[in-house]
C-alpha cells in the first residue's frame, strides 16, 4: 500500500455515500491505520450530488483539503456519470468502481478516455440476493477494499462482522445477509478483474 | 493509558462535555454545530450525565439562559454557529462584562449572505471584541483538548471570563479522524468542580448581576475586563502546562511549525494549518527552501509580543485570514499581526491574503504558491498584491 491512499466517493444525498466513507474510515481505523472520512456538501437535499472522501495512511494525516487526484473513485449511482466527470484527476494507476446494472462498455463513453482500470459491480443485485433489499453501501465498501487493497480482505470481514453484531444487536437475523453481501462482492470483483 | 478512537470534531467535543458533566446546557440547533447538543441530549436521555438541558426557542435565549445559569453558580455551556452566534450578540457582551465563565462550543461557519453553511471565521471574528477568550483548533484532537482546558481557564479567579472553543465547520466538525481521548477520572480531576466566589443562589450573600452602570462605573468595569484578559495569558499557559503533564500534548498561544530557521512564514488559524504543514514538508523535502508556519491557537487575548518574537527572523510573512472585515484592506488577523510586527520594529515584509470564505477549499498547491510569492517579495522588496484573495475564480 502507498503511504497515503486517497479515495473519492460520488453519490446522491440520501444514498449513503457519506456513510460508506465513514464506514471505510471506521474499519481502516480498527485495522490500525490513520484515517480521515469527510463529506463535501452542496445544497442539503435528497438526491443532490454529493462527494465524500477518505484518506487512509500509515502515518498521521494533517491535510484538510478535498481530494483532487484520488487513487480510487467509487460511483454509487451510475446516473451521475452523465453530469459529473467522475474520473477527473483520478490517477491512471488507480481505478474507478461503478455501481451499475449496465454493461461496462456502455459506460466507457462517460469516463473521458480514463486510462486506468474500470470495475463495475451490480450492488443492487448483490444486495437483493443477500438481504432482499437494495442497500448498495456494503457491496460498494467491499468492492473498494478488494480493488484498493487498503486492508486484508480477512481483516475487513472480521471487523465488519464485529461492527454488524454491534449495530444489529437487536436484529441478528440480518447479520448473515450482510456478511454474504460482502463475500459475494469479493468473488464478483475477482471475476470482474479477470 | 489514553483511549485510541476515531471521532468527528462534533463527536469529540460532545464526548468532552460528557466527561466534564457540566450543570446546565441551553441550546438551539444550527448547522454545523447541531450534533453537539444532539449528542449531549442523548447522553442525558441515556442517564450517562445529569446536565440540565434547556431546549430554547432561539440563540438569543440560549445565551440568555446560559448567562442566568452561570450567574446562579452553575457550570454552563452552549453550542452554536454562524447566524446563531449573531443572534447571541447582545448576550455575548453581557456574559463577558458580568464575568461569567460560560463556555461556548463554536463550530465556525460563514455568516449570511449569501446564505452558506460552510466554514469560515466571519462568525467568531465578528465577536472578537465581545470580551470572550477565543481558542481555535486545527484538528479534532485539538478541538477536544481545547475544550477540556476551557473551564480551568474560564473559572480561574484571576480570569472569570467566558471562553469560545472554535473549530472549522464540516472540515473538522463532520470529518472523522484518529483521536486520543483522556480517561474519565483524569478529566474529572483536571477540570475539577466550579467553586464560584459570588453567585446568585448563595443565601449568605445577596447580589445583583447586570445592573445599570453610570459613567462613573462603566469604564472601570471595562478596565477590569481588560485586566482579566491580561491575567488570562498567564492562566492559559498554566493550564496548558497541566494538560501537558497529563497527556504529553503541548499547547501555547500558538504552534510554531518548522519556523525556527524559516525565511518565509505563513500565519494562519484553524484546520487549513494542517494543509499548510503538508506544503511546508513538501517544499523543504523537494527544494530545501526554509519555509515555516505560525498557527494561532489563542486569538483573544492576542499574544502580540510572542508573535513578533517568533517572526523576528523571517524575511517575509503571509498572514492568511478566513474572514473579511471590509476595511477595503485585509482581514482581522492580518491587521493585528502587522500591528504586532510594527510595534516590535520587525523588518519582515508582510502580506495579508484572504482564503476559504464560505468553505472555498485551500490546497497544498495553494500554500506552495503563497511561499513562492513570499520568496519573490523578499527578493524584490516590493509587494504588488497586498490583499489578494486565494483561489478566487475568474481572476
Amino acid at each position: 500500500m502507498k503511504k497515503t491512499m486517497e479515495i473519492r466517493w460520488h453519490g446522491r444525498g440520501g444514498q449513503g455515500a457519506k456513510t460508506a466513507a465513514l464506514l471505510l474510515a471506521d474499519v481502516a481505523f480498527k485495522a490500525g491505520k490513520f484515517v480521515q472520512g469527510f463529506p463535501e456538501y452542496g445544497p442539503e437535499r435528497m438526491g443532490a450530488p454529493i462527494t465524500a472522501y477518505n484518506r487512509i495512511s500509515e502515518e498521521p494525516v494533517t491535510v484538510h483539503s478535498n481530494i483532487y487526484a484520488p487513487d480510487y473513485v467509487v460511483v454509487v449511482d451510475d446516473g451521475l456519470l452523465e453530469t459529473t466527470d467522475v474520473t477527473h484527476g483520478l490517477k491512471e494507476d488507480g481505478a474507478v468502481i461503478i455501481n451499475t446494472e449496465k454493461e461496462k462498455e456502455t459506460l466507457l463513453p462517460f469516463l473521458h478516455d480514463y486510462k486506468g482500470k474500470v470495475y463495475t459491480l451490480d450492488a443492487k443485485s448483490i444486495s437483493m440476493q443477500t438481504l432482499g433489499k437494495n442497500y448498495p453501501n456494503s457491496p460498494m465498501l467491499a468492492a473498494v477494499v478488494a480493488v484498493s487493497g487498503v486492508m486484508e480482505q480477512e481483516d475487513f470481514l472480521k471487523e465488519m462482522e464485529a461492527s454488524f453484531r454491534h449495530k444489529f444487536a437487536k436484529k441478528p437475523e440480518v447479520i448473515d445477509g450482510n456478511m454474504k453481501a460482502l463475500e459475494l462482492t469479493f468473488s464478483e470483483i475477482t471475476k470482474a478483474s479477470a | 493509558m489514553a483511549v485510541r478512537e476515531r471521532l468527528s470534531g462534533n463527536e469529540a467535543v460532545a464526548y468532552a462535555i460528557k466527561q466534564i458533566n457540566p450543570d446546565v446546557m441551553p441550546a438551539f440547533p444550527i448547522t454545523p454545530s447541531t450534533e453537539i447538543p444532539q449528542y449531549v441530549a442523548n447522553y442525558i436521555a441515556n442517564g450517562e450525565i445529569d446536565t440540565e438541558f434547556i431546549p430554547v426557542e432561539s440563540e438569543h435565549s440560549s445565551m440568555s439562559a446560559a448567562v442566568g445559569a452561570s450567574a446562579a453558580g452553575a457550570r454552563t455551556l452552549t453550542a452554536t454557529s454562524s447566524c446563531g452566534l449573531a443572534l447571541m450578540w447582545e448576550e455575548l457582551y453581557v456574559a463577558a462584562s458580568n464575568r461569567l465563565p460560560v463556555v461556548l462550543a463554536l463550530v465556525n461557519r460563514a455568516l449570511s449572505g449569501p446564505i452558506n453553511i460552510n466554514a469560515d471565521h466571519s462568525d467568531s471574528m465578528g465577536a472578537r471584541d465581545s470580551g470572550w477568550i477565543q481558542i481555535y483548533a486545527e484538528s479534532n484532537q485539538e478541538a477536544y483538548d481545547n475544550f477540556l482546558q476551557a473551564y480551568p481557564i474560564a473559572e480561574h479567579k484571576d480570569v472569570m471570563l467566558p471562553v469560545m472553543i472554535c473549530q472549522d465547520g464540516f472540515i473538522t466538525s463532520h470529518g472523522v479522524e484518529n483521536i486520543l481521548l483522556v480517561e474519565d477520572d483524569l478529566v474529572k480531576g483536571f477540570v475539577g468542580q466550579r467553586e464560584p466566589e459570588h453567585y446568585l443562589l448563595n443565601p449568605q450573600e445577596t447580589l445583583a448581576v447586570g445592573p445599570y452602570a453610570v459613567s462613573s462605573y462603566y469604564m472601570e468595569t471595562k478596565r477590569g475586563q481588560r485586566q482579566a484578559m491580561i491575567n488570562a495569558r498567564r492562566v492559559i499557559l498554566e493550564v496548558a502546562e497541566r494538560f501537558r503533564a497529563m497527556t504529553g500534548r503541548e499547547y501555547g498561544f500558538f504552534e510554531s511549525y518548522r519556523l525556527e530557521d524559516a525565511d518565509y512564514a505563513a500565519v494562519i488559524i484553524g484546520s487549513a494549518a494542517g494543509t499548510c504543514k503538508a506544503a511546508i514538508d513538501q517544499i523543504r523535502n523537494t527544494t530545501g527552501k526554509k519555509v515555516g508556519l505560525l498557527k494561532i491557537r489563542v486569538f483573544r487575548p492576542f499574544p502580540e509580543e510572542e508573535i513578533a518574537t517568533a517572526l523576528a527572523h523571517v524575511k517575509a510573512v503571509a498572514i492568511l485570514d478566513r474572514s473579511e472585515m471590509f476595511s477595503a484592506t485585509g482581514g482581522p488577523l492580518g491587521a493585528e499581526v502587522r500591528a504586532a510586527l510594527y510595534q516590535a520594529k520587525c523588518g519582515a515584509e508582510a502580506v495579508n491574503y484572504l482564503y476559504g470564505l464560505g468553505g472555498r477549499d485551500i490546497t497544498v498547491d495553494d500554500f506552495c504558491q503563497v511561499y513562492e510569492k513570499l520568496e519573490k517579495i523578499a527578493a524584490e522588496h516590493r509587494i504588488t498584491d497586498m490583499y489578494d484573495y486565494i483561489g478566487l475564480r475568474g481572476v
